[in-house]
């Protein structure tokens, strides 16, 4: 059995188990700590950064969702700097690749767009980059569309580690990097891909969809496929 | 007491913007009490005025003419207020811009004319490089994201800015 630690959270005393996440922890105990790439059931990679918190005695951010949890631990989930950086990262999101949300078929249901409400964000502080990003429309049922892809992977860990099939993957590194299907095939043509459509389901934003929705009409359930996941995997 | 002078400006965007500011609906008498409109689409004014209380802009800067009016407007304005996704991130009038202004615009006046294929030049203002924010050539003073903000965005902004305040839009507005 996993060893009981007690750590604080915000001044609160929590009970948590070794082997948990602040982020875990934190939610359990009805915290909230924003957060993008990580989603319950899959595995947590640190990729958005949005879930930074402040631990007393480490002179650095930590990411929650990757963070275990240590006994006597104090963590601080929100200050001026936190929301400060979390600020500069949808900020970052919203300016490194082309987000029109008005015509977006996720508009009113995108994470990111959600966050950048929730923190205020009026505008971005930093110039639009305006790269030029393909659009894959080769499968018959759904639509990737690099333009909004955000790069949290989400779509990469469900298909690997829910549906088996490990379809997706991210090449190149930095702001080139770019989410790959099958050696870089167009959707339509990998073989591998069986359709389950969780990738899509999970995508935080309007980077994938199904076809046939027009703007603001796409919603997703992320939700069902954690509880799949958790219920797979046996993980909490 | 002395009414506020205000303007709206439209540059590269769809009308929406004024469409939703006429949209307050009864609010629109309450501005007219408090503030003069003295330029803009909805009034007569050929130039734009020397002194401006408050300029609502919509649109993106997309052109040389976009550009230079967007600086004049600026130098005579106290408190300008970019309205709508347009103005605040460039929206759809950028979606041109990965695509070279020589290339896109030969693929539409060219290779996508029926008749009379050739480019415009005459009478046209030139497009810049890129459809930008005004942000990006200007300074803002209040952002007000939606596309387009709601009436009830656009009343509460104006309704603030008439009483002399600042609106308070944290977690009010989005973008799209
Ligand atoms: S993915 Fe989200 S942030 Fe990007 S355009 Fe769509 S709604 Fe806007
Ligand atoms: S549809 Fe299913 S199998 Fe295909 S890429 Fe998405 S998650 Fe993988
Ligand atoms: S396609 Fe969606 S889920 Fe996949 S990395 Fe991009 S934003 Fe994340
Ligand atoms: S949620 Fe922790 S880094 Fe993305």
């Amino acid at each position: 059995m996993a060893q009981k630690v007690s750590i604080r959270i915000d001044g609160e005393y929590v009970g948590a188990k070794e082997g948990q996440t602040i982020l875990e922890v934190a939610r359990k105990a009805g915290k909230y700590i924003p957060a993008l790439c990580y989603m319950e059931g899959l595995s947590a990679v640190g990729a958005c950064r949005l879930c930074i918190v402040e631990v007393s005695g480490v002179g650095r951010l930590l990411p929650a969702c990757t963070t275990p949890v240590q006994d006597g631990m104090s963590v601080t989930t929100n200050s001026e700097k936190l929301a400060r950086y979390r600020r500069m990262v949808v900020d970052f999101l919203l300016s490194e690749r082309n987000h029109y949300c008005a015509v977006c078929v996720s508009n009113g249901h995108c994470e990111l767009q959600g966050l950048a409400q929730k923190f205020g964000i009026t505008h971005v502080h930093y110039g639009y980059g305006y790269p030029k990003m393909p659009v894959d429309l080769s499968h018959e049922r759904f639509v990737l569309d690099h333009n909004r892809c955000i790069l949290c992977t989400r779509c990469v860990r469900v298909c690997a580690e829910v549906e088996g099939a490990h379809v997706w993957d991210t090449a190149s590194r930095g702001i080139r990097t770019m989410l790959t299907g099958e050696l870089n095939r167009p959707w339509g043509a990998i073989r591998s891909c069986t359709g389950c459509g969780k990738c899509v389901q999970v995508c935080p934003t309007g980077a994938m969809a199904e076809k046939g929705w027009a703007v603001e009409e796409m919603t997703k359930r992320s939700d069902s496929i954690s509880w799949l996941a958790t219920q797979r995997g046996g993980r909490e | 007491m002395n009414k506020l002078r205000l303007a709206t400006v439209w540059l590269d965007g769809c009308s929406g913007c004024h469409m939703s500011l006429l949209d307050i609906d009864e609010a629109l008498m309450g501005v007219a009490m408090k503030a003069d409109l003295v330029y803009g689409p909805l009034v007569d004014a050929q130039e734009f005025p020397k002194t401006v209380d408050v300029t609502l802009v919509e649109g993106a800067v997309s052109s040389q003419e976009d550009l230079e009016k967007i600086q004049l407007v600026r130098q005579r304005t106290k408190l300008l207020v970019a309205l709508g996704d347009c103005a605040v991130t460039s929206n759809v009038p950028a979606m041109r811009n990965p695509v070279p202004v020589k290339k896109l615009l030969e693929r539409i006046y060219v290779e996508g004319a029926d008749v009379h294929p050739g480019v415009p030049s005459n009478g046209v203002p030139k497009l810049l490089k890129a459809a930008v924010p005004l942000q990006d050539v200007v300074r803002v003073d209040l952002h007000v994201p939606g596309c387009p903000p709601p009436a009830g965005t656009i009343a509460f902004v104006v309704g603030e800015l008439l009483e002399g305040r600042m609106p308070e839009l944290s977690g009010k507005v989005r973008f799209g």
